[in-house]
């Protein structure tokens, strides 16, 4: 299969070819070394040497420090399969105290570190790019406290968002944050990442349902901003440097949520249109006739529902329309609720709002609607080597950055494809081509970029910039801030020694 | 002839959510839990509305019975393509008391109201799992039956049924008219669409008691606790063989 794709892929684009940094990177194998493809150079870092790993299987046990080539495979490579890293070490340190002793001789030692959870970033910010020691939190799993009348869960950074949502169960609450990587990503991850997801419109950003986080410094100092309350106002609030900078301002070890009532009541409508414009009718509608009891808004393309259709079997339970709308409401009664829905729903029929529809009637049919968008990711894997593009725009524009894209990249591609949080203005964009290479590479960005300026949106509503897209900043911040950043990683990080080659651009590292 | 179909469809507690069962035993927690129609039953509506799709059948009758909320499963029904549904009225505190031998006794005097020739029920509703409905319908109108159907197959007075037997799969022919029980490989049930949803509001929903149709709703079953299964013990890990006869000796079982 492997050798046939790269006769097609040739054949496409033969005219185009740059022979000299062809690079192929199937769905299934290995991806090509992240130090190969990328213009990046190694940091002045050391080199862990035998007695680093003595001082680390001191402080976290020898079952814990993981040397061996084979079972570091997955945690250099991204969930995406587009980058990889060259670590050799894997430390699972269990608790805040460990972190602490690890990281302080880390930073002695100028030794670089990489802070993994989940490792399910798409922006290739949670692997090593060269040889940085790999500090998971794969240990950290434990749930320290819940409060069942203010709703706070205390846990450490590595709890599954699943898992947690699964504890909190029996409390009647649930994690204010839902993404299709629930299964494996850790909450420490997500905090770093500022994570947004499903929900994000109905409670709101991290930023907002984090009360406290507790994170080490590369000096190995402890920095407990781990409160409980809703309401701090003493001072700067640190923990908001914590939350979203990716790792590298501190190693999150624990947090604080505030966790919202689980819904008495959940309905799921999935809905099928044929203009763009009419899903903005749509959602301006909903939040009109539904506002209150919203819970989350998104949508996905025809190639989209085609591709879930083709690669993971997943049924389309109404016709076939050029986009779909899901539309989600949680509510504390389900008679109100669904008196709600109906009158929504018999305007939108009678106006022709809506071509077609369909309202889930049980649990079951309800995840099977979510898995047509939750899946959409997964099944571009299968599809070929993906271009993802996570991009806020204006929501009349949103969906023509889709169309421009096909345009400009004609005959290079497999698919492009548009979906993501009508809601929050926030478009995932997704290129696949049947292997990386240079010329599409070029073609894409600084494209996809450039049209986002254009419109004053975000190159990265919610991924973060991780390695891939951290020289582009500038396309949203100014030249001031980013200054400023440095200066801020610089002052907690002075060796910078906390996920490297990540984040901030590379020509100021 | 073609058949005229009638379906039962039950309001059951959502089959994802966690039960809860009430501090005082009687029963479980309903109230503000999630319902939806059973799922055995959705496949028996689906099967129904197929025949008629294909012609083999004029209509299709879904009924429920139970409290005034059984009605939503009724509308639900309607939606996925029902022609008319029926609502046998049997108040809380009766239908606590309700299992299949007055159910299956309702279902036959509608048939025999409605001029039915064939009853296509879910094999067994997920909070009673009693798998007995069906049976005690066909025997009370004295009918043939075709159980845990996997395929049904209708040519004119024959019904073809493939039952999903513990040995694998049996092939029975039935003459109609004929009772057959829904299992889950029957088929897949379709998503009610908006345009049908809307359409069901105006389709007719009968409103009848067990009086109406002369079914004496008495029980001779009596619930009397209901209890979560015990808790699971942890077990233990031993080192070896020895250990492990040792263990088991210390707890008599050797």
């Amino acid at each position: 299969m492997n050798l046939a794709r790269s006769f097609t892929a040739l054949n496409k684009l033969l005219g185009f070819v740059q022979i000299s940094r062809t690079c192929v990177a199937q769905s299934h194998s290995q991806p090509a070394l992240t130090a190969e493809t990328y213009n990046v150079k190694r940091g002045n870092y050391s080199t862990a040497n035998a007695s680093d790993l003595d001082a680390f299987r001191n402080i976290v046990g020898d079952n814990n420090v993981v040397t061996e080539a084979s079972e570091l495979q997955g945690n250099n490579v991204d969930w995406i399969k587009t980058v990889r890293g060259q670590s050799t070490v894997l430390l699972k340190p269990k608790t805040t105290t460990e972190v602490s002793r690890i990281l302080k001789h880390c930073n002695e030692r100028k030794l670089a570190v990489c802070p993994q959870g989940g490792n399910t970033g798409l922006v290739g910010g949670s692997v090593p790019v060269f040889d940085e020691i790999i500090l998971s939190t794969q240990r950290m799993n434990e749930v320290i406290s819940v409060d069942p009348f203010s709703g706070v869960m205390v846990c450490q950074a590595g709890c599954i968002l699943e898992k947690a949502n699964q504890d909190l169960l029996e409390h009647d609450l649930i994690v204010p944050l839902d993404l299709g990587a629930k299964g494996s990503c850790h909450l420490g991850g997500n905090i770093s990442t500022n994570a947004g997801g499903l929900r994000l419109l109905r409670y709101g950003s991290l930023r907002g349902s984090v009360l406290g986080v507790e994170a080490v410094l590369a000096d190995g100092t402890v920095l407990d901003c781990l409160s409980k309350l809703r309401k701090d106002n003493t001072g700067y609030d640190i923990k908001q440097l914590m939350i979203g900078s990716e790792g590298t301002l501190g190693f999150v070890t624990a947090v604080s949520i505030l966790c919202p009532q689980k819904p008495k009541s959940v309905n799921v409508v999935f809905l099928g249109v044929d203009k763009f414009e009419d899903l903005l009718l749509l959602l301006r509608k909903a939040k009109q006739d539904l506002g209150e009891i919203l819970s989350a808004v998104e949508f996905v393309d025809s190639d989209c529902i085609g591709l879930v259709g083709k690669h993971l079997k997943l049924v389309n339970p109404i016709g076939e329309y050029e986009f779909y709308m899901l539309i989600e409401t949680s509510g504390s009664n389900s008679q109100h609720d669904e008196e709600k829905l109906s009158s929504f729903v018999e305007d939108i029929i009678t106006s022709q709002l809506a071509k077609d529809g369909t309202i889930a009637t049980d649990f079951n049919k309800m995840q099977s609607i979510w898995k047509l968008r939750e899946s959409v990711a997964e099944a571009l894997t299968h599809d070929g080597y993906t271009f993802k593009y996570d991009v806020s725009l204006p929501a009349h524009v949103m969906y023509d950055m889709v169309h421009d894209t096909r345009k400009h990249l004609k005959g290079l591609y497999n698919s492009v494809v548009g979906y993501g949080h009508l809601g929050d203005g926030n478009l995932h964009l997704n290129v696949t081509c049947p292997e990386y290479n240079k010329t599409i590479a070029s073609a894409i960005e600084p494209f996809v970029y450039e049209w986002t300026a254009k419109h004053n949106g975000s190159i990265s509503a919610e991924h973060g910039l991780g390695f891939k897209k951290r020289n582009y900043i500038s396309y949203t911040k100014s030249k001031e801030s980013i200054n400023f950043m440095m200066k801020i990683k610089q002052m907690f990080d002075p060796n910078m020694i906390l996920n490297p080659y990540k984040t901030l651009p590379g020509n100021i590292d | 002839t073609m058949a005229r179909v009638l379906v039962g469809v039950k309001r059951v507690i959502d089959y994802a959510v966690k039960i809860r069962v009430k501090p005082d035993k009687s029963g479980v927690v309903t109230e503000g839990v999630k319902h939806s129609m059973n799922p055995f039953d959705e496949i028996a509506v689906e099967e129904a509305i197929r025949l008629k799709e294909k012609k083999f059948a004029t209509e299709v009758i879904a009924v429920t019975c139970g409290p005034t909320q059984s009605q939503e499963t009724l509308r639900t029904a309607l939606a996925m393509g029902a022609d008319r549904g029926i609502h046998v009225e049997i108040p809380a505190d009766d239908y606590v008391k309700t299992g299949p031998l007055q159910i299956s006794k309702i279902f036959a005097k509608l048939a025999e109201q409605e001029k039915a020739n064939l009853i296509i029920l879910g094999k067994q509703a997920i909070d009673g799992d009693n798998n007995q409905t069906a049976q005690m319908t066909a025997a009370v109108l004295d009918w043939a039956q075709g159980t845990f159907a996997s395929e049904l197959k209708l040519e004119g007075e024959k019904l073809t049924v493939v039952r999903e037997v513990d040995g694998g799969l049996e092939t029975i022919d039935l003459k109609m008219p004929a009772v057959v029980s829904a299992d889950l490989r029957l088929n897949e049930p379709r998503y009610a669409t908006l345009p049908n949803i809307m359409k069901a509001k105006k389709k007719k929903v009968a409103k009848l008691t067990a009086k109406d149709l002369g079914v004496d709703l008495a029980s001779s079953i009596e619930i009397l606790e209901v209890a979560d299964p015990p808790q699971r013990l942890a077990g233990i890990k031993v080192e070896n063989t020895e250990e492990l006869v040792g263990k088991l000796k210390e707890a008599g079982l050797v």
